[in-house]
């Protein structure tokens, strides 16, 4: 072939592919941008700078300016900022190179936020740049929220800058913060309730709604009238547009002070020297494959038995993390995650628990590699509803920080403490309606902010701590709160006794919530959490998870008026209002933790706890006088304190008799000896080749990752292809329930079929 | 040279066995699953996850549906230490946790000291009892 029929080839080429993209009907989720979470290969540009700035004292002091900006972003949002989210931490800030990949995020907040906003900066490089309707100029800003073009859920928003210096662009920087409303059929921005991806919500790819650094009131107005806090829409743009402004007046010092090379060979340099070492710290630990899984037990609108498993190979300086098994998307449940969604998750794992000295930034995750079956709960299909990816995403979290902990373990160089898994669920009310004044408001408690942190190798885990998403986030000021929301949390910041996770070292705990409507008749709560009927974490090293946590509502009672007219029938404890049942004609009853929308009445009680992070070690090593501290504490009771730890104590003085415990311990181990069997005996007489028949369950089964099972024993498919799940709404199940006893009532009764009477 | 795997288990580069850290028995190959080497028992939710509220009452009490969750306890057959607890599907397989390279375990140790105690890394000291001596 010669070179004119190469160049003619060539011209043919480009023509189909440009006639290609002038004809393409819909940019929606690009998988070459969504599937790929490593940095961009090194630009001619970054090459250069490279060259040409190699003084790392100088790019030290670069990245340390630049880190501080985020800091001071951060501060912006957090204190200006309307939404319940960002007064609690729910945000961050950022700044990506000019290809997209994030480098420095602000110390505080939700790093998987940063971490995934590179998607849609690369979808703006990659369709706004050269779109002659859109561009990117400077003073321009993009919104965005939706999951499939990078993101955890479209309740989180977030504002993209491009940064100019002498009309080329030289970075981005960014700002997401978690708004809570966003126009889903249920209000505060996570509805359970969605079957389709067109019930949850306001969806926005990136889009241009500044220009010359202002919001474009026709789009604004649009996207107010597209939720139910449009005032809360309008004021937050505007704070994540000036945290951005701040963000990149910072990034114009570093330029006028530097150049712009200097900051671009800041930029590449730090993600490629995190690179470096990540792979070097990789490479210390044990070459081993560590296997674990969690538990869901909850789709939120009805109880089902669901798989996360992971298996990690480290061999080298090479990661895998291969998620096959986990069960198969729910086409019509809201838990599923876009592939990204728990990659990020993934690396909050290492940026927060495992490397937390590292620059927050993309790269800390860039050498990790990841096996997954499309179609899955932790890589759903574009068109599956993902409000409540948290689920999946949360169980991702758990597994990944489980495994790792085992590769730590024997490493000589440890950055962190080896831990137990944290608590992982937002056991918290989500709430809406009309408020005190009159107003629509959409959104959730800042309680969950304070999951329980899992024990480590050589203490306990600390109480309501903060959520795994999360460093120095905030459970709010519940005072500040009820100014704006017509409930009051009756009971709050009080340990929930007796939820231990016990081991060596036991889980932090949680605190019980109790919360009533008051000054509103349009006002509900919602709960999205799994864990009722069986714990969503693992223990460590012979620690055990913590327990179950389930909803108590007590109905037909103003508790308001009790307190007024017989205020000693109150009680501070879940336990007590629902073990005495103090107020006469009230309905008791339990639920899970996947309440849908549920309008409350004045006065009546939903009552939930937080939850507690993994324990450490088996629990016959505890030091007695930690158990004696916790019974102290209203922790755990004394009967609880002697059966789970074996230690002997004077109920009243608390004084520990060593010799007895030391006693009782040993005869407890003799009886583990006696109550063991051999692994292979256990294997033969307890394992089975196939789920539980009478309980819904999906996923693979022993290992076996190309079959999958889907709610039926009977119901085996190709995990390959695994085709539509669809869950029958519970009401009808309960429906049908209720037709059957009906016709089975009809028939005792010798009364015809209820169809053939008419 | 013996490497510390866990809390409760190291692996004898030597012998090529798992051993127990507290008693010094030999549970397993290394080059194979240390838990067939020990004792197993399907411990009832109920022992450790009490039910806060009535169990005659109410549906959901704080402890685990038994039907729904089996917890596996693997104890050190010479002494009883609990090596490991798994929370599963019940009937579920157990899973083969650790599945270590021992000729790469070996070739990392050739170049390491060994470590008789486990490394914590860096410490940050939190007061467990709170005072007001300001």
């Amino acid at each position: 072939m010669n070179n004119e029929t190469n160049n003619s080839a060539l011209q043919d080429q480009e023509l189909i592919e440009k006639f290609l993209k002038d004809t393409t009907l819909f940019l929606g989720p690009d998988p070459e941008i969504m599937r790929d979470h490593s940095i961009m290969p090194r630009t001619s540009d970054e090459e250069r700078a490279m060259d040409k700035y190699t003084d790392l004292n100088q790019i030290a002091s670069i990245r340390d300016r630049l880190q501080s900006a985020c800091e001071e972003g951060f501060e912006m949002l957090e204190q200006m900022g309307a939404a319940p989210g960002a007064k609690w931490g729910d945000i961050i800030t950022g700044i990506y190179s000019a290809s997209g990949d994030l480098t420095i995020g602000s110390a505080g907040g939700v790093l998987i936020f940063n971490a995934l906003v590179h998607h849609p900066i690369k979808f703006i490089i990659k369709n706004w740049v050269d779109e002659k309707t859109v561009g990117v100029q400077e003073g321009d800003g993009f919104i965005h929220n939706d999951a499939r073009y990078g993101n955890v859920h479209n309740t989180d928003q977030s504002m993209i800058l491009p940064v100019f210096h002498e009309g080329k662009l030289v970075c981005w920087v960014a700002s997401t913060v978690h708004e809570g409303e966003n126009g889903a059929i249920e209000p505060g921005g996570m509805p359970s309730m969605a079957e389709t991806s067109f019930d949850e919500g306001l969806k926005m790819s990136p889009f241009k709604v500044v220009e010359n650094y202002e919001i474009k009131r026709d789009l604004l107005t649009f996207l107010q009238n597209s939720v139910r806090e449009p005032k809360l829409q309008y004021e937050d743009m505007k704070v994540k547009l000036f945290a951005c402004m701040r963000l990149e007046k910072r990034i114009k010092e570093v330029l006028a002070a530097d150049g712009p090379d200097a900051l671009t060979a800041c930029l590449r340099y730090t993600n490629e020297s995190v690179v470096t070492e990540v792979r070097r710290r990789i490479s210390e630990w044990p070459d081993m494959t560590v296997r674990t899984q969690t538990i869901m037990d909850s789709t939120l609108r009805e109880n089902a038995l669901l798989k996360v498993c992971l298996s990690v190979t480290k061999k080298g300086d090479r990661l895998i993390f291969d998620y096959r098994g986990t069960s198969p998307e729910l086409t019509n449940r809201a838990i599923n995650t876009q592939l990204q969604g728990m990659k990020g998750m993934v690396g909050q794992v290492f940026m927060n628990h495992v490397w937390p000295d590292l620059p927050r930034g993309q790269a800390g995750l860039s050498p990790v590699e990841f096996i997954t079956q499309q179609g899955t709960l932790v890589d759903s299909s574009y068109a599956a509803p993902n409000s409540q990816s948290l689920m999946s995403i949360f169980h991702s979290f758990t597994v990944a920080q489980h495994a790792t902990a085992k590769f730590l373990y024997s490493c000589p160089d440890k950055y962190t403490r080896v831990l137990a898994p944290w608590h992982n669920m937002i056991n918290t009310f989500i709430w809406g309606g009309l408020n005190q004044h009159g107003e629509t408001l959409g959104n959730i408690c800042a309680d969950l902010n304070g999951m329980g942190g899992g024990a480590r190798m050589d203490r306990d885990g600390e109480h309501a701590l903060s959520p795994i998403f999360a460093t120095m986030a905030d459970i709010g000021e519940q005072e500040m709160n009820e100014e704006e929301v017509p409930f009051l949390q009756l009971v709050s910041k009080k340990m929930t006794a007796n939820t231990q996770a016990p081991g060596k070292y036991r889980g932090g705990m949680g605190y019980t919530m109790i919360a009533a409507t008051k000054d509103s008749d349009q006002w509900g709560f919602m709960t999205t959490t799994q864990g009722s009927k069986v714990p969503t974490i693992q223990g460590l090293f012979g620690g055990y998870a913590g327990g179950s946590y389930p909803l108590c509502k007590v109905q037909g009672v103003d508790v308001y008026e009790v307190l007024l007219e017989n205020p000693q029938l109150f009680k501070h404890s879940i336990h007590e209002i629902m073990n005495e049942q103090p107020f006469p004609n009230a309905r008791y009853t339990t639920h899970h933790m996947g309440m849908g929308f549920d309008i409350s009445k004045r006065g009546e009680l939903y009552m939930i706890s937080q939850g507690t992070g993994g324990g450490y070690g088996d629990p016959l090593e505890r030091d007695p006088t930690y158990v004696i501290m916790d019974i102290e504490e209203g922790l755990i009771s004394a009967e609880w304190a002697k059966k789970l730890y074996k230690v002997e104590f004077n109920e009243t003085t608390l004084a520990v008799d060593l010799e007895t415990t030391e006693k009782l311990r040993a005869q407890y181990r003799e009886q583990r000896k006696k109550q063991g069997v051999p692994y292979a005996e256990f294997v033969k007489k307890h394992v089975k080749d196939h789920p539980p028949e009478n309980i819904p369950f999906y996923g693979a089964w022993n290992g076996d990752i190309d079959t999958v099972y889907a709610g039926s024993i009977h119901d085996k498919r190709d995990a390959k292809n695994t085709g539509p799940i669809y869950m029958v709404n519970p009401k009808d199940v309960r429906i049908a329930e209720l037709e059957a006893k009906l016709a089975a009532v009809r028939k005792d009764a010798g009364l015809p079929p209820e169809n053939e009477r008419k | 040279m013996k490497v510390l795997m866990t809390e409760y288990l190291r692996i004898d580069l030597d012998t090529e066995n798992w051993e127990c850290r507290v008693c010094d028995h030999v549970v397993a190959p290394a080059r194979g699953n240390y838990k067939e080497g020990l004792l197993v028992y399907n411990r009832d939710p109920a022992d450790i996850h009490p039910s806060i509220i009535d169990p005659e009452k109410y549906r959901f009490t704080f402890c685990p549906d038994r039907e729904w969750v089996n917890i596996y306890e693997f104890y050190c057959p010479s002494c009883g230490t609990q090596v490991e607890v798994e929370y599963t599907f019940p009937n579920h397989m157990p899973l083969y946790d650790m599945e270590v390279d021992v000729d790469a375990l070996k070739e990392q140790g050739s170049h390491r000291e060994e470590i008789l105690e486990p490394v914590k890394g860096p410490n940050i000291l939190v007061d467990r009892c709170h005072t007001h001596k300001h």
